[in-house]
Parts: structure tokens; sequence; C-alpha cells
């Protein structure tokens, strides 16, 4: 049986196998073809946090594929909670599934829940732990919309001390022939303990520098609670704000992505220009999901 | 008599526990579970005075082979410590202490928001690694990395 706990259990080959599988289920995605590949099967939803686009997403695909959903929704599931351990939940709820997909505010819940589970477990994130769905839709977003991901360059913008998206995303793109360029106000750099763990190219560098030279752009959310002044939290969120003015500067191949919701990291202006891929790669969370989905349960 | 045998006399048989980090060797009990429930005699003797290390700490227990699998727990907070196991007064086998590549309920993970401290049935587990000489420990649930272990012990 396979879980997918965290973006470090796969290898490359394992990140290409899925990101192919991916492809074939697009057409299925959209509509255009119809599967029936994971009839008779029952996918249990358990979010002890409320998600939107995750736990629809994942909705989206296994109905999709023919088989059936059981919602447990954040509230059923902090009542369930407080009456008892996770440990129980996993073992009772993994009796009347054929697979688990969770999303708990504790780090390491859901590699704790695949040692309770009879079924396979997906983490769909872990408080500021793991999230290995989100850095495989980015991967094919990326794969998808410019053709490879070996030998891009690519800047990461933004928070880069918190985003659990980022931590994901920088350990598997250093899997990958890449470049990858830092972008973050000094309190929300990549932790040094962090970035020392990690080999492959990787370079600190402000957006002017390296704007029209990147392939992608991959912009997450300043949180305001980070900071302590609300000033200097305008001052910074200015400064790390894609515009038209920044489109202006990328190639014309270049993409921007964000794993959303965006709150102003992005103006409105931007969605309209080609480059603009983010609700592309939201889109993308469906055929990503649906090759998960399969690779755990058959 | 040399000036470790005028701290504790020799033992006749047991584990003799040696270039222990000065101020360790209470944690080193604690990691070897010796505690009041314990029948054998224990010595112990703390800031030694050492030419290698300037000062150490020695723990004797007499009448008992500890495992090596034990005595190499010991490497979380005393890695350059040595074991002698002793027979009729005689050194029978010497060896260093190797840290472990895994530990189960021994460190504490210091990140509150890991599942391994929440009120679950669940026993911390540490993946072990050097850097340089340093003891290096990873949270098998939340990943978080924590050195200087002595002040994790549970």
């Amino acid at each position: 049986m396979r879980h997918l706990i965290s973006i470090e259990d796969l290898n490359k080959d394992d990140i290409i196998r899925i990101l192919n599988k991916s492809e074939e289920f697009e057409d299925v995605a959209l509509g255009k073809r119809r599967s029936r590949i994971l009839e008779g099967k029952i996918l249990a939803n358990l979010f002890f946090e409320p998600s939107t686009r995750t736990r629809m997403s994942f909705e989206t695909a296994m109905k999709k594929l023919g088989g059936e959903v059981i919602n447990v929704s954040a509230q059923e599931a902090s009542s369930i909670a407080k009456g008892e351990t996770l440990a129980d939940t996993i073992k009772v709820v993994s009796n009347y599934c054929d697979a688990i997909v969770i999303r708990h505010p504790l780090e390491g819940a859901a590699r704790f829940a695949s040692e309770h589970s009879r079924v396979p477990v997906i983490n769909a994130g872990d408080g500021a732990g793991q999230h290995p769905t989100q850095t495989l839709l980015d991967l094919y977003t990326i794969k998808k919309e410019i053709g490879r991901i070996d030998g891009l360059k690519i800047a990461l913008v933004g928070d880069l001390k918190y985003s659990r998206t980022i931590h994901s995303l920088i350990k598997a793109l250093t899997l990958f022939e890449t470049k990858i360029y830092l972008v973050s106000p000094p309190i929300l750099e990549l932790p040094k303990e962090f970035l020392e763990e990690l080999g492959g190219d990787i370079e600190k560098a402000e957006l002017d520098q390296i704007v029209g030279d990147v392939d992608v752009i991959y912009v997450t959310r300043i949180q305001k609670e980070r900071f302590l002044d609300e000033e200097e939290y305008r001052k910074v969120t200015g400064s790390y704000k894609i515009t038209l003015e920044t489109v202006k500067k990328m190639k014309e191949s270049a993409i921007i992505l964000h794993p959303l919701p965006r709150v102003d990291e992005i103006a409105v202006e931007v969605d309209y220009t080609k480059q603009a891929k983010y609700f592309k790669q939201a889109f993308y969370g469906v055929p990503v999901r649906m090759a998960i989905l399969t690779e755990v349960m058959l | 008599m040399t000036e470790r045998e005028l701290v504790i006399s020799k033992i006749r048989e047991g584990t003799v526990i040696d270039h222990i980090n000065a101020g360790k060797a209470l944690l080193v009990l604690k990691i070897l579970g010796i505690d009041e429930k314990t029948r054998e005699t224990v010595s112990l003797a703390m800031n030694v005075p050492s030419r290698k290390m300037g000062k150490k700490d020695i723990v004797k227990v007499e009448g008992l082979f500890i495992s090596e699998e034990k005595l190499n727990k010991i490497a979380l907070i005393a890695p350059s410590a040595t074991i002698n196991l002793v027979r009729e007064y005689r050194i029978e086998k010497k060896f260093k202490v190797k840290p472990p590549e895994v530990v189960r309920g021994i460190l504490k993970c210091p990140n509150r928001m890991c599942i391994s401290n929440a009120r679950e049935p669940v026993e911390s587990i540490f993946y072990i690694s050097l850097r340089g000489d340093e003891v290096v420990a990873k949270c098998h649930y939340c990943g978080r990395k924590i050195s200087d272990l002595a002040k994790f012990i549970i």
C-alpha cells in the first residue's frame, strides 16, 4: 500500500510518472472523455481544518473517475476529535473507505494517520508541514505550460520562510535541473538551515534583476501577521507585488503561478495577460489528483 | 592508586561508562532507565579531572551488563563516552558509543504543533545523524531538527 505524505517520499521517477499520468487524465477532467476507473471505490475526505479548493478538487477528481466520496466536515471532524484520538478516528474511518485524504492542523498528523490506517492516506496539508499534492500540481503546471521542467529558471517570490508550499516545491525542483532564485524580504527569507540541506543551483536575488530572465515566477502570499509593524508590512508587500509593469519586463514565454488564494500580491489586471497561469494551475489540481488517487488505490 | 580509583572503586563485574561529558551522568542514568527501582549498586562520579576532557563524569553499574544497543543511546548526549564491560576485575570488552540511527521514546520534539506532542497514542521517533562532531536528531513526524540533545531527553 502506498501513502502520499511528503514530497520527499517521491523520487524523480515517481514524480515524472505521476505527471505523465496526470496528462492522461486531463481529457477526463475537462469532460471530453469518461472514465470509470475508480468505480466501486470510496474516498474519505477527512478535513480537520477548513479547505475549499483542495477538498473540492479531490472530490471532483474522485467523482469524475466513477468513485464515491464521503466527506467529514471540519466541524464534524473537530467534534470527533474532542471525543477520540486521531489514531482511533483513522482506525474506524479506514474501515469505510479505500483511501483517506486528510488535512489536519498538527504537523506530522498525516504520517501518524498512515501508521494507523488500513487504507492509503494522502496528505492534504498538515499544519505548517507538507502539502505534496500542491507541489505535484505546481510541477504539472510548469511542465504543461512550458513543456519541460529541466533547464528552467524559476523565481520564488514572497514568504519563503513560513510557506509550506514553497518548502515542498523547492525540494521537488532540486530533483530537476533548475536554477532557483529566492526573492523575499529579509525577515521572510528561506531558513538558513533549510537552505543548507538543499542541493541544486539556488541563489538569492532581487526581482528587478531577474524578472527578464526567468521562465517561472511563483508568487506566495505575504501574511500580515508575520509583521510587528503595519507600515513595514505595507512597504514590503508593495515591493513584491506583481503588476503589469512586472509582466512587461518578463519573457513572452514566461509564466506566473500562485497557489491561491491571493490577497493583493498579484494585481487583478495581470489576470488578463498570457503570463498569468494561476487559475489554470487551480484547474490542473483535478487531473493531478486523479493521477494520485489512481496511484494509491489501484 | 590512580586518581580515578580514588573517586570510585573498581568493580568486579558489570558496566563502566567513562568519558561522559561533565555534568551529564544523571542524564545517562535516565537514558539507561536506571532509577530508584534499580537493585544493582550504581556509583556515579561527576566532574572528575580528566587529561583528555578537562572534566568528565563516570558511571559504574555493578553486576549488570547493559546491552550495546541501550548503551549507544548515550551517544545522543555524550558522544565521547567509552564503555568497559568488566568481568572478574578485568576489562572484557571496551568500545566507544556510537549514536543509533533511530531512537524511540527518548527525545521530545520541541515543536508544540507536532503530532508527537498531542494527546495521541504516539511515541516520539527521531532519526540521528552527525553534523561534524555534533549529534543531530530529526523528528519522524514534523521533520524538526534538533541538536544539543540533552535538553530534549524525556
